[in-house]
Parts: structure tokens; C-alpha cells; sequence
């Protein structure tokens, strides 16, 4: 019965020293028998360095204890490493070595053999002669259709008409349970190229599908932190009907061309600067960002901006070859979660 | 260029006209083209092998010309028209003793042409959107044709009067309602005179002519979508299907039940082949991507990014694994003989565990566990030393 009576301050005191503390758990944690083999062990282990983690307390506020005493004593370490690296660099002076770059995702993401070489002929005949080749020869001007699901929603509704101020060229027709294999050939008949459908869940818009028409591929979006105009802070004007300047960022594959054509599709070729308005379509780590500013020059280096318009984000869900078929049309991507989101630092647009 | 189109054991046929030529062992692809500017129009559609010694292959393309190639010289050697555009694209090429050739389009129309006349020897209706014509491998003159709203129809080119075989549709539905019918794709199963189809309503069938019976003798479904490509095994128990979601399935043929998925594809599949002696399957399809697949273990085993959307594919005959043989040969065995004797000399003795099964399997390695084997046990640490970097 003495093994087990150790008083509480040994713990406070001897905390360095792991021999000791392997002694006083091994007495405390387990029962008579055990505590001489444990013992035994400890003295047989002593050659090797001592294997305690402080997982090993079954007392919750002794370990916690602990945890708190080794998280601040790494921390110390850390302070005191740091303090050491900056007194070199100031003593080398001019001599430091650079700082080194920190580790992030896009720094460590991993190289994609499918990236677009701009000097590559046979992709640029791919692009060159592909489902936008019309619109980016300047034959077609873009006409966008835009709709919701069936029924849809306050700010589904409201985010729609935003929508359409934003895009030149844009309308918004109301849903009336109509199948969209059959919108299709009546929007061809009536020129437009465009099919934008917001789908909503819920009275929030969550999914938007983009089909380009004569022939041309149908994508699928998953989208979200959608944001009407009245939450904008420090928003400013509605924005006016010149056509806004396009920004696509970071559309590196191949599969992100085909996406970056999809969006530059929808707004006409020519902007007009006198407006002002800029969108951008930003893609970091497969989402897609969209913002609308209003921008303007202040002196040569400085341009002061100012957001307005609806803004979200967009993640592609799949790319399909030909207008909306999702029955027997074929797809050119399909997001397969447990195989493509497996590796944190690998990423298709 | 002929050198490059000599070691490459895989074909493809692109969207951009483009002939692709892999070296699987070397790693490389080769690109042939017959013009020097590309043009959509020259989007290929079929591809066969001219002549069953496999020196010469024969491009369709989708304005109805079949263009020779040569494998030895790696050029387009000839360019023949072979139908007008508007009986729609090629939906088989087949050659029967080497210079007979069989062509069917879309709107339906088989023909046979000889080689020295412009017009076709037989003319065949198949009826109209033909998806897919096959060559029965064994009898070069059995061809089978099926499409939408089109069932299975074998013909026997001497005599085109009638099909040798028709397929009956399924039977009506619980609800009485007419079953739709699609076929995408077929395949002659080796030994036997049945023939197994893929649909877009995501059914596999077996239909056997030498039975009375019309209506498919086996029917297995995998998937929610249409499977668009299929292909045997060499020994002809499990077929290979694929679909437009890029999910590739091996069904076996005994009792109609999915044996494994392979993965990789993100697109859909366009075509598919089983190699003739080993065990790999070969896939390309919209995601610009040739995949190569081990069929025990279902490990991907290459994966070559060719920039087009890929619409036809053909496996050379020889091994995949041929050219680096022939190209280095002797030396390199040699050399890593010796040098693995020092190694094993150096070691110390251990008991086999076991036997370990082989992820990846290459000629050279085979060959050399053949002779180790015979002298050491020491599996387990050979493969550690044998890891050749594979890139995924």
C-alpha cells in the first residue's frame, strides 16, 4: 500500500527528470504486481532513451498539467531559436543568407502535366478551332439567357436580376417547369448563346449550369457564399450598361482554359473603358472567384476600387461535351471526390 | 520518323486529325500527321491494322477518306476516298486477308471495296445510326453492326442479301411498355459464335446465334450511364466496359456480376482494348489521357497525357514492354547481373517469408526472378532494390 502514496509536490518537482516520473506512474497507474517488473524495465531500459509520453498520466489534471508545462516549454524553445536567427542576420548584415519562403498550398502544389504550354501548337489548334472559336473570331456576339429552377425564390430572384445587370446582353426569363432539353433549340432558333441556370436549394442559390449553345460544352458549378448588392459594405452605384473589362486569374490546365473560354465567352469581345467596370474571375486551389469592381486611376500608380455586384464562388462539378444532356450526353470531367481530393496539393483548373 | 513509329506499341486516332503513336516502355509519344496544317475535318474514326503482320494501319476520318500509314517508314504512304461525308462519320473499318476493306458509316451503308476499284464490290444496308461495326476475329468475313433503336445484326459479307443473325429487343417491361434499345459497342467472343454488346441504358448482353433463341442469353447492368466502349479478355470470361462518366468496370461473362472498377479516368471512355498476351487493358477517352491498366490487380500501371481528345485506340500485337528490350538488351542484363551478385554476395542469408505477390510486373523483371530464383530466396528484398520510379 506505501507504493501508491506519493505526495503531490514530487510531481511539481521532478518534472525533468522522465526516470523518476516513469517510477512514480508505474506506481500509481497500475497495481502492486506489475510495479516491480515495471521497475525492472525501467532499470533494463535505461540503455535505451525512455519512451514516456505524457499520455501515459491517467490522471486528467495531473496530464493536463503536464501538456500545458511541455506545449509552453516547446514554445520557449521556439522563442528563444528565433531570437538566436534574428541576432545572426543582424550581426552578418549585408552577408545573412535570404529569408527563406514559407511553405503554402500554391507553393506546394504538385506540377500538373496536363498545364498549358503557351508556345504548344496542337493546343492551340484545339483552342483555335474548338466550340468558342466563333465567339473568340469575332463571328458571334454573346446573348445570355438566364433562369432559375422551377419556383424559385426571393433572393434567388433578386440575385438573377443582379445577374443580368452585371452581364451586357443578359435576360432573365421566368421558369415555368419547362424541360431544358427543349429550351435549348428554341434559344438556338432565337440566337442566343448562352444558357445560364441558377439552381437553388433551400431559398439559397447553390448550383449554377452553363451551357454554351450552338454545340458547345455544358458546365456544372456548385456554388456558394453568394452575396446580393444591398450586403456589399461601402458599395457605391448600380453599375452601368458599358461592358465591363474581363479578368481571368490563374487558369493553368488544360481543363482551366476550356473554363477561362467559358467565362470570357459570355461577355463581348470589344469593353468599353469608359465605364470603368472590371469582373474577375479568380481561381485558387478550384474555386472560382467572382468579383465586380468599379475602378479608377487616381494618379499613375495609385487606382482606388470599389466593389459592387453580386460576388461568388464557383466549383466545377463536371464538364460535359455537347448541350445539356446529362443522361446520355459524354463528359469530358467529372469531380470524383474520393479519388481527386485525395491530395491536398494536387488541383485540375 | 521511322524509327519513332517502329517501337510504338500503342495507336490512337485524336480529334485533331492527329495520329498518335506511344512507346509505353520508353515513355514517349510520337505525333504523325499526314498535312501540315491540321483541320477538324480530319478527325479520326476508326483505325484498324491493314494487314494481320500489323506493318501498315488504316486511318478513317471523318470526311470519309482512309488514309495508309506506314509503320516501318512512319509516314502516310496512301489517301483513298471511301464515301461521301454525308453518309456520316466511320463507325468501323475492318480488312479481310489484307486487301479487302470493310467500311460502314453512320447512315448504315457497309461496304466492301477491293483495292484496285473505286466502286464497292458488296453494298449491305445496316439500317440507319449505326453506332459501332466489329470483325468477328475469327471468320474475317462474319462483321456485326448495332446502333440506336438498331438491335445486333450479324452479316456474312458473301452473302449480303439478309443478316445471318438478328438480335431480338428485350422483352416488354412490368408496365408492358416497349424496352428502348441502344447498342454503343460489340465484341466476338473467342472460341464460341456468340457476341457480347454494351448499350446506353447501361446493360451488357450475350446473345448466341447458334441458339433459336433472339433475345440475349445473358444480361448484366453496371452503372447509372451509357457504356460507351467494351472490350474482351484474352481468355473471354470477363469483358471490360466503360462508360461516359469514366467509370471503367470488368463484368465477368459466367454469371453477369462486376468483378472491380478501375479508376483514374475523369472522362468519358471513348475506347478500350485488352492486349492479346498480358494481362493490361488500355483506355483513352474525352480526358485527353491514354491509361494503362494491370487486369489482376487493377493498379494503374502508365498514364501518358497526349493533348488531344483521344477517339480510337489500337494495341500493336508484340509487348508493350518490347522496344527497351530490343533497344538495350544484352548489355543491360549483363551489367545488372554483375552487379547483383556483388550485392548478394554482401548479404546475409534470410528464410523466404513467403510468397509476395508482384504489384508491377516488366519483362526484365520477370526474366531476372527466373534466374534468381534458381540461385537465392530473397524476394522480399530484391523488389526493394528492383523499384524502377513508375510515373502515375
Amino acid at each position: 500500500m506505501d507504493i501508491t502514496e506519493v505526495p503531490t509536490n514530487q510531481h511539481g518537482k521532478c518534472k525533468k527528470k522522465k526516470k523518476a516520473k516513469n517510477k512514480s506512474d508505474s506506481k500509481e497507474g497500475s497495481g502492486e504486481g506489475s510495479g516491480v517488473e515495471k521497475m525492472e524495465d525501467s532499470v533494463a531500459a535505461s540503455s535505451f532513451p525512455p519512451t514516456f509520453s505524457v499520455s501515459e498520466i491517467k490522471n486528467k489534471q495531473r496530464r493536463h498539467l503536464m501538456f500545458m508545462k511541455l506545449k509552453q516549454e516547446k514554445r520557449k524553445q521556439k522563442l528563444q531559436l528565433k531570437k538566436k536567427k534574428k541576432k545572426e542576420r543582424k550581426a552578418l548584415g549585408d552577408k545573412a543568407p535570404p529569408k527563406e519562403v514559407p511553405k503554402t498550398i500554391e507553393n506546394q502544389r504538385v506540377y500538373d502535366e496536363t498545364t498549358v504550354n503557351p508556345e504548344d501548337e496542337e493546343v492551340a489548334f484545339d483552342e483555335g478551332t474548338d466550340e468558342f472559336s466563333a465567339y473568340f473570331n469575332g463571328l458571334t456576339n454573346p446573348k445570355v439567357l438566364i433562369t432559375t429552377s422551377d419556383r424559385p425564390r426571393g433572393r434567388t430572384v433578386k440575385f438573377c436580376e443582379q445577374l443580368a445587370t452585371v452581364i451586357p446582353n443578359a435576360h432573365v426569363y421566368y421558369r415555368r417547369g419547362l424541360a431544358l432539353k427543349k429550351i435549348i433549340p428554341q434559344c438556338i432558333a432565337r440566337n442566343f448563346t448562352y444558357l445560364m441556370v441558377i439552381n437553388q436549394d433551400r431559398q439559397l442559390a447553390n448550383g449554377m449550369v452553363l451551357c454554351h449553345l450552338p454545340d458547345g460544352p455544358t458546365a456544372h458549378f456548385k456554388m456558394s457564399s453568394v452575396r446580393l448588392r444591398k450586403e456589399m459594405k461601402r458599395r457605391g452605384k448600380d453599375p452601368t450598361e458599358h461592358s465591363p473589362e474581363v479578368i481571368l486569374n490563374n487558369f493553368t490546365t488544360r481543363l482551366g482554359h476550356t473554363i477561362g473560354r467559358l467565362f470570357a465567352a459570355l461577355f463581348p469581345q470589344d469593353p468599353q473603358f469608359i465605364g470603368r467596370q472590371v469582373a474577375t474571375f479568380h481561381n485558387q486551389r478550384d474555386f472560382i472567384f467572382f468579383r465586380f469592381h468599379r475602378y479608377i486611376f487616381k494618379n499613375e500608380k495609385k487606382v482606388g476600387i470599389q466593389e459592387m455586384g453580386p460576388r461568388f464562388t464557383l466549383k466545377l462539378r463536371s464538364l460535359q461535351k455537347g448541350t445539356f444532356d446529362s443522361k446520355f450526353g459524354e463528359y469530358e470531367w467529372v469531380l470524383k471526390r474520393h479519388e481527386m481530393d485525395a491530395c491536398r496539393r494536387k488541383f485540375q483548373l | 520518323m521511322g524509327d519513332q513509329s517502329r517501337i510504338c506499341s500503342v495507336w490512337l486516332g485524336s480529334e485533331t486529325g492527329i495520329l498518335k503513336g506511344v512507346s509505353v516502355s520508353r515513355k514517349q509519344a510520337f505525333n504523325f500527321c499526314n498535312t501540315s496544317h491540321l483541320s477538324r475535318d480530319q478527325e479520326v474514326r476508326g483505325l484498324c491494322w491493314g494487314d494481320p503482320a500489323e506493318s501498315e494501319l488504316l486511318v478513317g476520318c471523318v470526311d470519309g477518306t482512309v488514309k495508309t500509314f506506314s509503320v516501318e517508314k512512319g509516314v502516310f504512304t496512301d489517301c483513298r476516298r471511301y464515301g461521301e461525308p454525308a453518309d456520316g462519320c466511320f463507325t468501323g473499318l475492318a480488312t479481310v486477308d489484307g486487301s479487302t476493306l470493310v467500311t460502314c458509316a453512320e447512315s448504315g451503308t457497309l461496304r466492301v471495296w477491293r483495292e484496285d476499284s473505286t466502286e464497292p464490290v458488296t453494298e449491305i444496308n445496316a439500317g440507319k445510326n449505326v453506332c459501332r461495326m466489329r470483325q468477328s476475329p475469327v471468320h474475317g468475313n462474319k462483321v456485326a453492326t448495332g446502333g440506336k433503336e438498331n438491335g445486333l445484326k450479324i452479316w456474312d459479307l458473301e452473302k449480303p442479301e439478309g443478316p445471318v443473325f438478328t438480335a431480338k429487343n428485350l422483352r416488354d417491361d412490368w408496365l408492358d411498355l416497349r424496352r428502348p434499345h441502344w447498342v454503343r459497342d460489340m465484341a466476338f467472343i473467342p472460341d464460341s459464335d456468340k457476341v457480347v454488346t454494351c448499350t446506353s441504358y447501361h446493360q451488357v448482353h450475350v446473345f448466341d446465334p447458334s441458339t433459336p433463341q433472339r433475345r440475349p442469353v445473358l444480361e448484366a447492368e453496371y452503372g447509372e450511364y451509357p457504356l460507351t466502349a467494351l472490350s474482351l479478355t484474352a481468355d473471354g470470361s470477363t469483358v471490360v466496359v466503360g462508360n461516359t462518366h469514366g467509370q471503367i468496370a470488368l463484368l465477368d461473362l459466367r454469371k453477369g456480376l462486376v468483378r472491380g472498377c478501375l479508376k483514374g479516368l475523369a472522362g468519358g471512355v471513348r475506347a478500350l482494348q485488352c492486349h492479346t498476351s498480358r494481362p493490361v487493358v488500355a483506355s483513352c477517352g474525352l480526358d485527353r489521357f491514354l491509361r494503362i491498366h494491370s487486369l489482376e490487380d487493377r493498379t494503374l500501371q502508365h498514364k501518358v497525357y497526349l493533348k488531344s481528345r483521344l477517339n480510337c485506340l489500337l494495341l500493336s500485337g508484340r509487348d508493350l514492354e518490347d522496344g527497351a528490350e530490343a533497344a538495350d538488351g544484352a548489355n543491360q542484363e549483363v551489367k545488372e547481373e554483375e552487379e547483383e551478385d556483388e550485392v548478394w554476395d554482401a548479404m546475409e542469408q534470410v528464410q523466404e517469408k513467403g510468397k509476395q505477390k508482384r504489384k508491377t510486373t516488366t519483362q526484365e523483371e520477370e526474366e531476372e526472378e527466373e534466374e534468381e530464383e534458381e540461385e537465392t530466396q530473397k524476394k522480399s528484398k530484391k523488389k526493394k532494390k528492383r523499384k524502377r520510379p513508375r510515373d502515375i
